[in-house]
């Protein structure tokens, strides 16, 4: 068993992160950078290491210094938590290389999965049903625009190493696609170092749903139903429930196998999620696969009711899955809301100091929280700085009680987008289950003009 | 003189214009970066760039000044 855990993340997950392995008994290092010094998640670890300036190149991004520090203060496993460097697969060989366990799978499944275009070819070739697109990079705009009249528009324009919607663009038309192929080349380049772009069909009327798995080292797969993530702004999700309300059980029973055959073709290990469109008509398309725990893995264990990060640390340890699949049924709804410090219009971020902090309390609330009141909230990181988590015995509970929740949300001091998720919450359509990831272009931003 | 300003707090990722250019209403001048996400500031009005008040890399809050026209 893992006996010391570095937790190279920040904010709320990694505040997650130290709750579970204390719970196992396991002994947690925090790092930070010079501006998180007084996050929660510092105070809580075991141990609070520095780690360097704010940036997240010289922190949280610092391979170097992230595997100093486990070394000299002998951690045997690093939790990557998500974004920063969970997925990355060159921080994962380093880390088998220099006999750290990794919280994740390994080097070659991240190298696999980080290249959508070669996980969509894996993928099909497992029988999983992809977005249908263009199998190979499209290097030039001819070579773009030939494709893209083959499927027609619309087509989704994607860099092959993009993430956080960065590199991704609806294209109408081929004058759009001369007009932007380059530059999101440029850009992918920039961010992600590669510029492979590839096109795939717009799919109507999407959903957003992607199923959770859980993977040991001993070749046992299982996965844990799915989460409904329909609800996004700037291509980032903003609300998410699990189950979804849009499929039937047949289509929940589909997706599910699907979603364990995507996880046997690569030899994945811990959890991870397969993330679909699924269309109005429930036909399901992979999109990516996350090898990583999810933002949203809450609502996952608040109706099942397993502990996912207990999970992986559990699967890193080398032990089997002791989860039993029949004994795992959905119990009632849950619903997160992620509580981003930005403009509830614009979505533009809003760094700056929290002046309040008073938080809905109740049984069936949960928080996550980067943050405590008189925090500074910098313009260094991502803005999602708490996830609001409710459940209740059916949707239309989990949505009451999430309204009341919200209403008792209070931050002060910098801009939040608690506002416009009141307004979905309450909004019919959302009520009626009609959230497709058109929702918030649709039905939210039209209502602010009014 | 006219002056554009920040609409948010962050960092200046890259300034696009030069002084003594001539710009034109909804041109963007200076795009910052913030909480992983790129704001392209464009100017309100018609001008000059008569001073650039930023450079790449600096750090600004909501309602400094980046740009002044004339």
């Amino acid at each position: 068993m893992i006996k010391k855990v570095l937790i190279a993340n920040r904010g709320e997950i990694a505040a997650r992160i130290i709750r579970s392995a204390k719970q196992l008994g396991i002994k947690t290092v925090a790092v930070f950078s010079e501006v998180d010094e007084n996050s929660p998640f510092v105070q809580m670890a075991d141990e609070s290491y520095l780690l360097g300036p704010a940036r997240v190149n010289e922190s949280y991004l610092n391979i170097d210094k992230i595997i100093e520090i486990a070394k000299e203060y002998r951690a045997d496993a690093i939790h990557p938590g998500y974004g920063f460097l969970s997925e990355n697969h060159l921080f994962a060989e380093k880390c088998e290389k220099e006999g750290i366990i990794f919280v994740g799978p390994n080097s070659q499944v991240l190298k696999q999965m980080g290249s959508k275009i070669e996980a969509r070819k894996i993928m099909k070739e497992a029988g999983v049903p992809v977005v249908p697109g263009s199998i190979e990079a499209l290097d030039t705009i001819d070579e773009a625009k030939a494709f893209a009249k083959e499927i027609g528009y619309p087509v989704m324009l994607k860099a092959s190493l993009g993430g956080g919607g960065i590199g991704m663009q609806v294209v109408q038309s081929d004058e759009e696609l001369e007009n932007v192929f380059l530059d999101n080349q440029q850009r992918a380049k920039q961010f992600f170092g590669d510029g492979s772009m590839f096109i795939e069909k717009k799919i109507d009327d999407a959903r957003h749903i992607e199923v959770q798995i859980l993977a040991d080292q001993h070749g046992n797969v299982m996965h844990l139903f799915e989460r409904e993530c329909s609800i996004q702004r700037r291509n980032q999700k903003v609300i998410e429930e699990a189950p979804s309300s849009f499929i039937s059980e047949a289509t929940r029973e589909k997706m599910g196998e699907a979603a364990i055959r995507a996880a046997k073709a690569v030899d994945y290990t811990n959890v991870g999620t397969v993330e679909f469109l699924v269309d109005s008509e429930e036909n399901f398309y992979f999109i990516e696969m996350n090898a990583r725990i999810q933002v949203e893995h809450p609502i996952t264990e608040e109706v099942t009711g397993v502990d996912l990060v207990k999970e992986q640390l559990l699967i890193a340890s080398g032990n089997p899955l002791s989860l039993n699949k029949n004994d795992i049924k959905i119990k009632g709804h849950a619903i997160e809301t992620r509580i981003y410090a930005e403009d509830p219009e614009r979505f533009f971020p809003s760094p700056g100091q929290i002046t309040r902090l008073d938080l809905p309390e109740g049984e069936h609330i949960r928080h996550e929280l980067g943050v405590s009141s008189s925090f500074q909230v910098t313009p260094f990181y991502d803005p999602m700085i708490a996830k609001l988590i409710v459940s209740g015995a059916s949707r239309e509970e989990a949505i009451e009680r999430m309204k009341d929740a919200l209403n008792n949300y209070h931050i002060d001091g910098i801009k939040t987008n608690i506002p416009m998720l009141k307004t979905i919450i309450e909004h019919d359509q959302f009520k009626k289950g009609n959230t497709k990831i058109s929702f918030v272009d649709e039905y939210y931003l039209p209502m602010l003009k009014k | 003189m006219k002056e554009i300003t920040a609409n948010m707090a962050g960092s200046v990722w890259k300034v696009l214009v030069q002084e003594g250019e001539q710009v034109e209403i909804d041109q963007d001048v200076v795009i910052l970066e913030s909480m992983k996400m790129e704001i392209p500031i464009a100017t309100e009005d018609d001008g000059i760039v008569k001073e650039i008040k930023v450079k790449e890399g600096d750090f600004v809050n909501e309602g400094d000044v980046l740009v002044t026209l004339e």
